[in-house]
């Protein structure tokens, strides 16, 4: 069987005048149908850099990103990214931050009926519905985010790529929207690559931990499975022995043997 | 590194429903209150009127010699009474009232200034967009936009032969650089994110440019447009002194090549008025167009 997605000997380097600085250097990761990766490292290494070229907002300067065996060198809707400042669009309502993707999506292939019972059912989906005639600046932060996955999913994409998705929220609210994430993506069976910082966060969420080394030059260091059955339940976890035991697997690496030193500090 | 998060208790996720919302009191939901309106309007209207009245005293003390040279609000009132009373009288091509002049000059500056406004909103566009067409169009603009309106009109005479399409060039040459200048900026500033978004739609030029970028730099664009239209006040009423016609410009040159010096008061009081009226319809319809647009 062949990846569903395959990162194949990537690198990346930016130039700058006569300056060329690399971020990323032979990348190769395979990911299945269905899977949920996390990308951890610490801030720099070039994860965010990693997700741009996967979604091809960026282009890599060697290798290849291959979803179903095609190359990937243009963004598009099946590999859609929810950002972490959640980028909707203020002059628009919820429901028509998403009609915006559908329409574009959908416009040829569904009805106006079907389409509108295609954002209504994403908006159940991140139980947002009720605010569908609201403005991006009349709700919360996690509420935005929520509408960020909306829009994402809306676009029923082969790959849904999570850039720190919840970097910017408040532990609680952060808790509730990654027992969001888990309920999707155990209904949906939606393959997802996560960047994240928190290690809790991936453990709780991953199939499989991809470490990254520090940078210049960054790297796949380490890639971890996580062995714990879904559903999966933070409260029961937090005394899980194989959760501890992954969740030290991943402080180590991250503390231990690729301890980050900050140049500027 | 917290682990605050797993500790958390699963907390149900938002509920479907809002709470309601609880009525005010009836005396709280009252609205209508002829007291708090007098009272705003009060203090809203007497500072002003206050101050014209003392302008007005002040000119009649200072014009009311015999050997003055400017009349006095009195003598403004007396002769040119018609004109203040009388805006919509129609006696013939050249003796109508001073709102049919400042409409036909308005009529100008709408041609004028519609057309400044889409070719300038498309270069500004282009401008803001393309690293290459700033750098070609840009130093372009620079200098010719200090040139000032009426140095154009010569040459649009020339062009035209005519003087009514030069005094609309006129407006759109002057009204144009502000709105270019700024719509470049306000596209300039499109977040990367919002340009993020439409690539991963694979959104055409065409609808990024209806859908994100006209929105997204829709408070530059209308500040381009607020200065723009003043601009084109400024310059019509200058132009039609020179061109002639039947405008408001062309009559106070009139009204100073007869001696009517009320008439030319009677005159700028209008043109004022009617600037004023026009800078606030361009930042009315911009507050009602960009609503939400500058809230992050």
């Amino acid at each position: 069987m062949t990846a569903y997605l395959k990162l194949d000997h990537i690198d990346k380097s930016f130039t700058r005048g006569a300056q060329v600085s690399e971020v990323l250097k032979d990348i190769r990761l395979t990911i299945d149908k269905g899977e949920f990766v996390s990308i951890i490292g610490h801030s720099g290494c070039g994860k965010s850099t990693l997700l741009n070229l996967i979604a091809g907002l960026t282009k890599v300067s060697a290798g290849a990103v291959l979803l179903e065996d095609k190359e990937v060198d243009s963004p598009g809707p099946e590999r859609a990214v929810v950002f972490q400042n959640h980028s909707l669009l203020p002059w628009l309502t919820v429901y028509e931050n998403i009609n915006l993707a559908v329409s574009k999506v959908f416009g040829r292939s569904k009805s106006k009926a079907e389409r509108h019972d295609w954002i209504m059912r994403n908006l159940d989906l991140v139980q947002m519905a009720h605010a569908k005639d609201k403005r991006p600046a009349e709700i919360s932060g996690g509420m935005k985010q929520r509408v960020g996955i909306a829009r994402a999913l809306a676009m029923e994409p082969k790959i849904l790529l999570l850039d720190e998705p919840f970097g910017a929220l408040d532990a609680l609210t952060r808790a509730h929207l990654q027992d969001a994430v888990m309920d999707i993506h155990s209904r949906l069976g939606s393959t997802t690559i996560m960047i994240t910082h928190d290690v809790d966060e991936a453990v709780l969420l991953s199939d499989r931990i991809v470490m990254m080394t520090n940078g210049p030059a960054a790297t796949i260091g380490e890639v971890l499975p996580v062995p714990l059955a879904r559903p999966r339940r933070r409260v029961e976890l937090s005394s899980d022995r194989t959760f501890l035991r992954c969740r030290e697997a991943v402080l180590k690496f991250l503390y231990e043997r690729h301890r980050f030193v900050e140049a500027a500090e | 590194m917290s682990i605050q998060t797993i500790e958390d208790t699963k907390v149900k996720a938002f509920p479907a429903k809002p709470a309601e919302v609880i009525a005010f009191t009836a005396k709280a939901r009252r609205r209508f209150d002829p007291l708090a309106i007098a009272g705003k309007l009060a203090s809203a209207l007497v500072p002003p009127i206050i101050v014209i009245a003392l302008m007005l005293v002040v000119w009649q003390i200072a014009c009311s010699s015999p050997t003055s040279s400017l009349p006095p609000p009195t003598q403004v009132w007396n002769e040119a009474y018609d004109l203040i009373a009388h805006p919509f009288f129609d006696n013939g091509p050249q003796d109508i009232g001073l709102a049919w002049r400042v409409l036909i000059s308005l009529q100008r500056v709408a041609i004028g200034f519609g057309l400044a406004a889409v070719v300038g909103v498309a270069l500004g566009a282009l401008v803001g967009q393309s690293i290459w067409a700033m750098r070609g169009l840009d130093p372009v603009f620079q200098i010719l936009r200090t040139v000032p309106p009426l140095a154009w009109l010569p040459l649009s005479l020339a062009a035209f032969r005519d003087s009514s399409p030069s005094a609309i060039f006129v407006i759109f040459i002057t009204s144009i650089w502000p709105i270019i200048i700024n719509t470049a900026v306000g596209v300039r500033n499109i977040p990367e994110d919002y340009r993020n978004v439409s690539r991963i739609l694979r959104l055409n030029q065409f609808e990024f440019f209806v859908k994100i970028m006209v929105p997204a730099a829709a408070p530059y664009i209308f500040t381009g447009l607020r200065i723009g239209i003043g601009l084109s006040w400024l310059a019509i009423v200058a132009a039609e002194m020179l061109t002639g016609g039947v405008g408001i410009g062309f009559f106070i040159w009139d009204a100073w090549n007869s001696s009517r010096l009320p008439d030319i008061i009677v005159a700028l009081a209008y043109i004022g008025v009617t600037g004023f009226c026009l800078d606030r319809l361009v930042a009315a319809v911009g507050a009602f167009v960009t609503r939400g647009t500058t809230a992050k």
